[in-house]
């Protein structure tokens, strides 16, 4: 089984997202999945496509030609990086110019990119490498007494030319994976809609409206927790969920959980273990639930 | 955008061109397919919060040639890039790629906002987009995690020693 992986953490994550990748490890150090550490790293030029799409194809394409000289696949836990490095080593495969513009670039370091290794998103791991059998065999405090609700992030859906992993009006994995856990997964309006995150630094006004119209939704269908599966989108509903809440007059008071803390607690890991204490809405209710509903 | 009957379009304005030379660059390939149905407005979850940013809007002043307010427009930079006007087009116009080619033109005039600047020149100097501070990388370790992935940003500056980017936002700060 292909489960050996260079982790790409990306630049939110070791930035200010560490709970994210602790419960990540944990969890997949559980499920059999090895993780190798990038020999070197550089953003995946996501964040400056906007001013300069030569220079995300450049970033993108390192990447991807450093994890070819390790010969293993790359596992991202950011949604942003998994987008882009799927999408430009798509674009280099089938463009012969583009490939060889860019490759041009990096022979001036020593780098080549050929097209032999594949970024994968940490879900698209689960669910394709390790397989909901295994994860589900793995549960040993079924979360039944959670209703949560599901944030994908945009860029591991669309555009579906390049993604083509989930469908992206009805995106099915996160919920699969959630469900696994024991937990309900409420569906509500809007679900597949951005968090707002990329226009944060442009406006953050409309960006936190965004996420605000996202978390209305949630609670009108009363998700006890939002669960995501990137660190922006994270950031956006629990960094910012109380600015939110004091800029428009609203209250919340929502968890937002990564998704590996939810797997990590029906595994049976504590929420210490899992990092509760680095989110910033207070999450002790649903502890006290699992807790409880476990004994 | 901003623009209404207060400030008329003048043909004087329109450069026929310009849609080639964005037909010409990569993602701007499909531009000339949009008929303005306007599924990418109805769609966007940015124009529902904005008053001023309609991708239709955009696309329509890109084929009519209205260089200049676009790249000077402040709306541009909106785009949230979800993707969502991209995979709804009915005609494969790759709404948000096209945006996308207006704001790498824009920047090459040396529009930029200061975001994009600041992540450009923490890439160079780190290879990460954002100054990660040392507290963090230091706490890294009392956290169990292995230490934060080394960067080259010597072989990162070689590859992108041909970027047009980076020269003009060198020549603006000198």
């Amino acid at each position: 089984m292909a489960t050996k992986y260079l982790i790409f953490l990306g630049c939110a994550i070791p930035y200010r997202v560490s709970a994210y990748e602790i419960s990540a490890r944990k969890v997949l150090q559980k499920l059999g999945v090895e993780l190798v550490e990038m020999p070197e790293f550089n953003c995946c030029g996501l964040p400056l496509d906007p001013v300069s799409h030569e220079m995300m194809l450049i970033l993108a394409a390192r990447n991807l030609a450093l994890a070819e000289q390790k010969g293993l696949n790359i596992l991202t836990l950011c949604t942003g990086c998994a987008g882009t490095l799927k999408k430009v080593s798509k674009m280099l495969k089938e463009d012969k110019v583009l490939r060889e513009e860019i490759n041009h670039h990096l022979k001036e370091s020593g780098l080549e990119f050929k097209g032999t290794t594949e970024a994968k998103h940490l879900m698209q791991v689960l669910i394709e490498d390790v397989g909901i059998e295994k994860i589900k065999d793995s549960i040993v405090k079924p979360l039944t007494m959670l209703k949560v609700a599901e944030h994908n992030g945009c860029h591991i859906l669309r555009p579906k030319e390049f993604i083509g992993f989930d469908d992206p009006e009805d995106p099915k994995t996160l919920k699969t994976l959630i469900e696994a856990t024991g937990a309900k997964c409420l569906d509500y309006i809007d679900e597949t809609e951005c968090c707002g995150a990329p226009s944060v630094g442009v406006s953050d006004k409309v960006a936190l409206q965004l996420a605000r119209d996202k978390l209305n939704h949630i609670k009108m269908v009363d998700a006890q927790a939002l669960i995501t599966i990137c660190p922006f989108c994270h950031i956006m509903y629990d960094t910012n969920e109380l600015r939110i809440e004091r800029m428009f007059n609203e209250t919340y008071g929502i968890p937002v959980l990564h998704y590996p803390q939810l797997l990590g607690l029906a595994m049976g890991m504590s929420p210490e273990e899992l990092a509760f204490s680095e989110l910033r809405v207070d999450t002790s209710k649903i502890i006290k639930q699992v807790m409880e509903g476990a004994s | 955008m901003t623009e209404k009957t207060k400030n008329p379009i003048k043909s004087s304005e329109m450069d026929p061109k310009f849609k080639y030379e964005i037909s010409k660059m990569h993602g701007g390939e499909k531009l000339l397919r949009c008929f303005q149905c306007g599924t990418c407005t109805s769609d966007c979850p940015v124009a529902r919060f904005s008053e001023t940013y309609r991708p239709r809007q955009i696309i329509r002043m890109a084929q009519l040639g209205l260089k200049e307010r676009l790249l000077k427009s402040d709306t541009l930079w909106l785009c949230a890039s979800c993707f969502t006007c991209t995979d709804r087009c009915p005609q494969g116009v790759e709404v948000a790629s096209v945006i996308r080619v207006l704001r790498n033109l824009a920047a090459e005039k040396g529009i930029v906002p200061q975001v994009f600047k600041d992540q450009a020149s923490s890439i160079l100097e780190s290879g990460y987009a954002y100054r990660i501070p040392e507290l963090r990388v230091k706490k890294r370790e009392s956290l169990g995690l292995p230490p934060l992935p080394k960067s080259n940003p010597e072989s990162i500056r070689k590859s992108l020693a041909r970027v047009k980017f980076l020269k003009v936002i060198e020549k603006q700060g000198e």
